[in-house]
């Protein structure tokens, strides 16, 4: 009676990852039907971390805004950071001293390669490997203590400000970017020797979650997981900001777009950002110490020494803190290179010290779009591996 | 519940419930949940640098059942908090729970439409650890409160019993 075909089909199940699962990076919930251990749809649900970001800075000052900003994609809170006050400083149209950009790159940088150490621990924590958590870890804490010299804080120094930075890099810094400097390419050969070669992390990547260079510009990704795609596209060098053009480096691609070959951008890539790392610190010596913002009373804070000898710097200090900033009516869009993808930030101001509207162009929402695409087909182990290489943070995915 | 069932109130329940209260202490499990940035925290507090193994507490349990302590670690938003209600409610008695960060606190710097202001709205928290994230120290520090607390709490005592059953009835 019954032919083969139906006698095969079997009945779906609704599986429920997340929200709370060591595995989704936070508190994403993806709902998988499932075929026996086959994927036939993953639906992700998001706004478990909806925190209202873009409304509260519509009622902040942009000073107020910025301690959000870094809580946006908080394994890398200063790169994000960097983005705003880029836009703030195009909106205003003020140019940093060089001093400010290399330092600023620096941070990036590092901030860069911390975020790709935690994205490197978890991923393999989550595909079965431990160690190369340890390992990463070491590094990472390495540019926690960095973060903690510059301004006190480990994870969001909010030490950039619109403008210039909060202060001069504070002694002892330089030695210590440099000792990571020049130790950190042969750490990196530690992670190549746990993962790069091992037979289970190969068996458990390659192949898993493949993206032509097309697909992934249809979908929209941008950052490593364009790149591991083939898609030749990085903003620091396609559209330089901050000085970019100054530096030499190589902007690593992958041939297959899978997994395998998104791990292997993103360590290259932490090889390049320590090249810059280096090329920043050098840049820096040349420059004269205590440049570290653009004299432009509408947003930089007088010196003390006129804030308390001269009624002219008394004024305009309680004018910038009381009522904030007052950039020129218009908008204003400016994307960075976040470790994750293209982080934009577009502003749209009415004169007021407050932004009208602040849309805030989340690299992890673009890439997360494309699970289903990925999942499809795939076995539910996968559905890890894949949560994993997308490197969501979930604050960016749900802001 | 477990032992405290089956026992009376004497002075050789009063030495047992010390060593019982001495083994929570030195064993607390902790439910691997993580919400926000204070997340990247614990994980640190867990890793190689500052080691939470070295206080009995690196078994990061992922389901709630075999969890002893739930560290709320980041913005509780309300479309998550009926989860987080139902993992507490997972969780079998004797249990903690640690609010780790300005956000859990307090809601912190979140004062929006969507974030629940402060975890205790909801759940009995034990220890508040401030902080935007806490420091792993200040974390381990909490922990470490904690510990004083369990080793405090005689669970057989009719006080101990009156707050369960308190308890109980909000859930």
């Amino acid at each position: 009676m019954n032919s083969a075909e139906t006698m095969k089909r079997t009945e779906t199940m609704l599986l429920n990852l997340g929200p709370s699962h060591p595995s989704t990076h936070g508190v994403l919930r993806v709902l998988l039907e499932l075929d026996g251990e086959l994927i036939l749809r993953a639906d992700p649900d998001i706004g478990y971390l909806h925190r209202g970001i873009e409304k509260m800075c519509e009622y902040r000052t942009y000073h107020r805004c910025m301690p959000l900003m870094n809580r946006l994609d908080y394994l890398a809170g200063e790169v994000n950071l960097f983005g705003f006050c880029l836009a703030m400083e195009k909106l205003l149209g003020i140019e940093v001293p060089k001093r400010v950009q290399y330092i600023r790159v620096m941070i990036a940088e590092l901030t860069r390669i911390a975020s790709h150490l935690f994205w490197l621990g978890t991923h393999g924590h989550d595909l079965g490997a431990m160690t190369p958590l340890f390992y990463a870890f070491r590094e990472r804490e390495k540019i926690m203590d960095m973060c903690e010299m510059i301004s006190g804080a480990r994870m969001f120094p909010l030490y950039l400000r619109i403008g210039g930075l909060a202060a001069d890099l504070p002694e002892g810094f330089i030695p210590a970017a440099w000792e990571f400097v020049k130790s950190f390419p042969d750490k990196c050969q530690d992670y190549h020797n746990l993962l790069t070669k091992n037979q289970i992390w190969i068996e458990r990547t390659k192949g898993v979650g493949v993206m032509t260079a097309d697909e992934a510009l249809d979908w929209g990704w941008s950052g490593p997981m364009a790149r591991g795609s083939g898609v030749n596209w990085d903003l620091r060098r396609d559209n330089p900001y901050s000085s970019y053009e100054e530096f030499d480096f190589v902007v690593p691609l992958g041939k297959n777009g899978d997994t395998y070959d998104r791990y292997l951008v993103r360590m290259e890539e932490m090889i390049q950002a320590n090249r810059i790392v280096r090329q920043a610190l050098e840049k820096l010596a040349e420059t004269p110490p205590g440049d570290i913002k653009a004299e432009d009373p509408r947003v930089s804070l007088p010196s003390k020494d006129a804030v308390y000898n001269d009624i002219a710097g008394l004024i305009n200090h309680f004018k910038l803190i009381q009522e904030g900033i007052k950039p020129p009516v218009g908008e204003v869009y400016q994307c960075i290179e976040a470790p994750k993808g293209e982080m934009g930030f577009y502003i749209v101001s009415d004169g007021s010290p407050q932004a009208f509207r602040l849309k805030i162009r989340g690299p992890s929402f673009v890439n997360l779009s494309a699970m289903d695409k990925l999942a499809r087909g795939r076995l539910l182990a996968d559905s890890i591996a894949l949560i994993g290489t997308m490197d969501i943070v979930l604050a960016d995915v749900d802001r | 519940m477990g032992i405290e069932e089956h026992l009376g109130y004497n002075i050789l329940t009063t030495s047992l419930e010390k060593l019982v209260d001495w083994g929570r202490k030195s064993s607390l499990w902790p439910a691997t949940f993580g919400l926000a940035c204070c997340a990247i925290e614990m994980i640190c507090t867990a890793a190689n640098r500052w080691d939470i193994a070295r206080f009995g507490m690196e078994a990061f349990r992922a389901s709630p059942r075999q969890a002893d302590v739930i560290i709320i670690a980041g913005t509780v938003c309300k479309k998550m908090m009926p989860a987080i209600e139902r993992i507490y409610e997972q969780m079998t008695e004797p249990k903690w729970v640690i609010a780790m960060g300005a956000c859990a606190c307090s809601g912190g710097i979140f004062d929006s439409y969507a974030v629940v202001q402060g975890i205790d709205k909801y759940l009995p928290v034990d220890v508040y650890v401030p902080g935007c994230p806490p420091r792993p120290e200040g974390l381990l520090y909490g922990i470490l409160k904690l510990h004083e607390k369990i080793l405090q709490d005689p669970f057989l005592t009719k006080k101990y019993q009156e707050r369960l059953a308190l308890r109980q009835e909000a859930v």
